[in-house]
């Protein structure tokens, strides 16, 4: 996913300001960045949110602009985002959605429908692995869930629908140890050379679990640094003002 | 997402709208004793229902139009309605049944011949103010079972019209009862023996073809001891600019240990966008669990209508009988509904179940109105009551209007309600997951449905989910 001069706004405000991003194939890329850079607008942006309106720029993603795709044309070429915070919809059921979901992907690539008694299957293999309450199965989309099941289900969609672009936006923000844990060895399992995986937080905690390739810092809504894990270290030490000095002293 | 997409969905076209030219007979318009007169000497009734209706018009005239509901209409005419169109030919079989009206119903999905006839399911179909047809009579004769129009009761079975007409909604009941019980033109009788459990879905499809006229049909359902019944009603009308109104009533009697399941999907005309046009739908629905044990299930999906005043009501006089109201009411472009139930308690240990689910669009305005009454002699009464109001978009409307009374302190009675939105945020959540916005929007509304559609046997439940998507196609974005 080539990501060029992208321009967007939020209302009348323009948040990101001619960003470059190329995501490499089966890489991890995380992204951080203070509050107010353009994180979270950045992974609406690519999502096609109805909050962000992108006005220059473009995405390239499988050789065609995905800025021109409804949402769900997005999601249903292979392009994923576990939510900052997951919406609860009352009266739909978890395994319900799910199964739709991921019916109608399948339906879209052309491939044998996953009937309901497989898909169970497939599901609750899926919550014990992420530990997550059986109950989860035949609750209501996110209603009336935890912080941390939230996250969770997330994951568990994002193992059940097996994207190929993988937007995971502070996925660690209000994530006890445990929940830490079995979120990152989701996304470990996920991980196989193919999936490219993109990861917004504030914290490094997380790349305590999951070992980032490529670290970019996104200030004022363009991305400033490019590195390698190293530069996470840098920002623990000494923070962003530290990078904002580097990039003045930079000729 | 757009507010103009959701409003697409929603304002979808009406399918039903179609009207067949039928030469018809039509009383001239207006309301009075001749009209009643003409009426009774087309259907050939006998002179005791003559005296009844002129009794009925005297006593409708004292009474004045309720305005205590929250709906707000232009005014019905009633002098400029015409109160009985039938299609000329009269039909004594199928044969008979003017092509018209066969290709009528078939086109609404309901074919009336024998040999398509739908399996399982007993029909009666009214086409304006007479039943046309009615399938599967024979069959379920031979069980005891009296499935016909109410017209042909009064001539064949007059004991029974006579013994329970009027007996659980009085003509006096209300304005509109009244005005039905003078000009009621047709409707479908049901009596289920002692011990008999009815092997079909019995099924009464009204449909207003003519125009400038009313629909005022009265059904009958007599549930003897020991027996059981479900029966289904379906509803259309053709679209027109003018308003027309259709005032029914419906009674049932269930005796000792018997149980009636009663369903019904509305689809009358709901008028357009500015409020144009649609069907006026008054209708006075009662039962009454007169024996011990006894049961009474409403089930309504209510889609259509530019008005609906309907409030379906279960009397619990018999001990340990039981009442249940499951409804979803939908109001879409300029719809009105104000729709809920009355649970009366009398007998001891008496049960009822409320569950309404109210869902408004564009510009509709969704009233429950539900009564609990428990009365001194109810001991040990019970009741829970639930009422969910989903908003789509915002400038639609729900309202809650419970009404609670208790004489019996050892009732128990719970209520809940809820209001809740499809938000923009609900929908991108489905549609990032690859669900298209239609899939998701009804996924939402069906999600909000389920535990009344749960309630419909299994042919309804898949019209009235279809129903929905149609209502509410267009009305997201």
């Amino acid at each position: 996913m080539n990501i060029k001069n992208l321009h967007a706004k939020i209302g009348d405000k323009e948040i990101l300001k001619g960003l470059d991003l190329e995501l490499i194939k089966g890489k991890i890329h995380v992204i951080m960045g203070t509050n107010g850079a353009g994180k979270s607008t950045l992974s609406k942006a690519i999502v096609g949110h109805y909050d962000v309106q992108t006005t220059q720029g473009e995405i390239i993603y499988k050789g065609e602009n995905i800025l021109e795709m409804e949402p769900e044309e997005r999601a249903l070429n292979g392009v994923f985002l576990s939510f900052q915070n997951p919406v609860e919809v009352a009266g739909v059921n978890n395994a319900y959605f799910l199964r739709t979901a991921l019916n109608t992907k399948e339906k879209h690539r052309g491939e044998k429908e996953t009937n309901a008694a497989e898909f169970l299957k497939l599901m609750r293999r899926h919550v014990e692995q992420l530990e997550m309450k059986p109950d989860m199965i035949s609750r209501a989309l996110n209603d009336g869930f935890s912080g941390g099941e939230k996250k969770r289900n997330e994951i568990l969609q994002m193992e059940i629908l097996k994207p190929d672009v993988i937007i995971l936006d502070e996925i660690d923000s209000g994530l006890d140890i445990d929940a830490l844990k079995s979120v990152s060895e989701g996304i470990n399992r996920m991980k196989d050379g193919e999936r490219t995986f993109l990861v917004i937080t504030h914290y490094s905690r997380i790349l305590d679990y999951i070992h980032p390739d490529y670290v970019h810092i996104l200030q004022d809504g363009k991305i400033v640094k490019t590195g390698g894990p190293e530069l996470v270290k840098i920002l623990e030490a000494e923070g962003y003002q530290a990078i904002q000095k580097d990039l003045q002293c930079e000729p | 997402m757009a507010q103009e997409e959701v409003n697409k969905i929603l304002s979808q076209e009406y399918k039903l709208g179609f009207s067949v030219d039928v030469e018809a007979d039509t009383a001239p318009p207006g309301l009075n004793e001749d009209v009643l007169r003409f009426i009774s000497a087309k259907k050939e009734e006998p002179e005791w229902m003559v005296d009844l209706r002129i009794k009925a018009l005297s006593k409708w005239k004292t009474m004045s139009e309720p305005h205590w509901a929250k709906l707000d209409y232009v005014p019905v005419d009633y002098q400029s309605i015409s109160y009985f169109s039938a299609p000329k030919k009269a039909p004594n079989s199928l044969d008979e049944v003017d092509e018209k009206i066969l290709e009528a119903y078939a086109k609404l999905g309901i074919p009336l011949e024998e040999q398509k006839m739908l399996q399982g399911i007993a029909i009666d179909a009214v086409f304006d103010s007479v039943s046309v047809k009615t399938t599967y009579s024979k069959t379920l004769m031979e069980l005891g079972i009296i499935f016909c129009s109410i017209s042909e009761a009064m001539r064949e079975h007059p004991e029974l019209v006579k013994k329970y007409m009027f007996s659980v909604v009085p003509m006096s009941d209300n304005y509109f009862a009244a005005l039905n019980a003078a000009v009621f033109t047709d409707g479908t009788f049901v009596y289920i023996p002692k011990g008999v459990r009815c092997p079909m879905e019995l099924s009464t499809y009204f449909r207003i073809n003519a125009k400038n006229t009313g629909q005022f049909e009265r059904t009958l359902i007599i549930a003897d001891e020991g027996s059981y019944v479900s029966y289904n009603e379906g509803c259309s009308a053709p679209q027109r600019d003018e308003n027309q109104l259709h005032a029914a009533v419906v009674e049932l009697i269930a005796h000792k240990n018997a149980e009636i399941k009663y369903s019904t999907i509305q689809n009358w005309y709901p008028g357009d966008e500015t409020g144009k046009g649609g069907i006026y739908n008054f209708v006075t629905k009662r039962g009454l669990c007169e024996g011990e044990n006894s049961k009474i299930s409403w089930t309504q999906v209510e889609t259509g209508s530019s008005i609906t005043w309907k409030y379906p009501s279960c009397v619990l006089k018999g001990d340990n009988s039981v009442g249940e109201f499951y409804s979803v009411a939908v109001t879409s472009k300029a719809q009105q509904a104000d729709t809920g139930t009355k649970m009366i308690h009398i007998g001891k240990n008496t049960r009822s179940t409320i569950v309404s689910k109210g869902i408004s669009a564009m510009r509709g305005q969704n009233s429950y109105r539900g009564l609990v009454k428990i009365s001194p002699s109810a001991s040990g009464a019970r009741n829970h009551s639930q009422c969910d109001s989903l908003l789509i978009g915002p400038n639609c409307g729900a309202h809650t209007f419970p009404y609670l009374e208790s004489q019996n302190s050892s009732a128990q009675i719970e209520h809940e309600a809820t209001t809740s939105k499809i938000s923009d945020e609900q929908l991108f959540y489905l549609r990032q997951r690859g669900i298209g916005e239609e899939n998701a929007v009804s996924m939402i509304v069906h999600g909000f449905c389920k535990e009344v559609f749960s309630q419909l046997p299994m042919e309804f439940a898949v019209e009235a989910k279809e129903l929905l998507n149609l209502t509410l196609e267009g009305s997201v974005g």
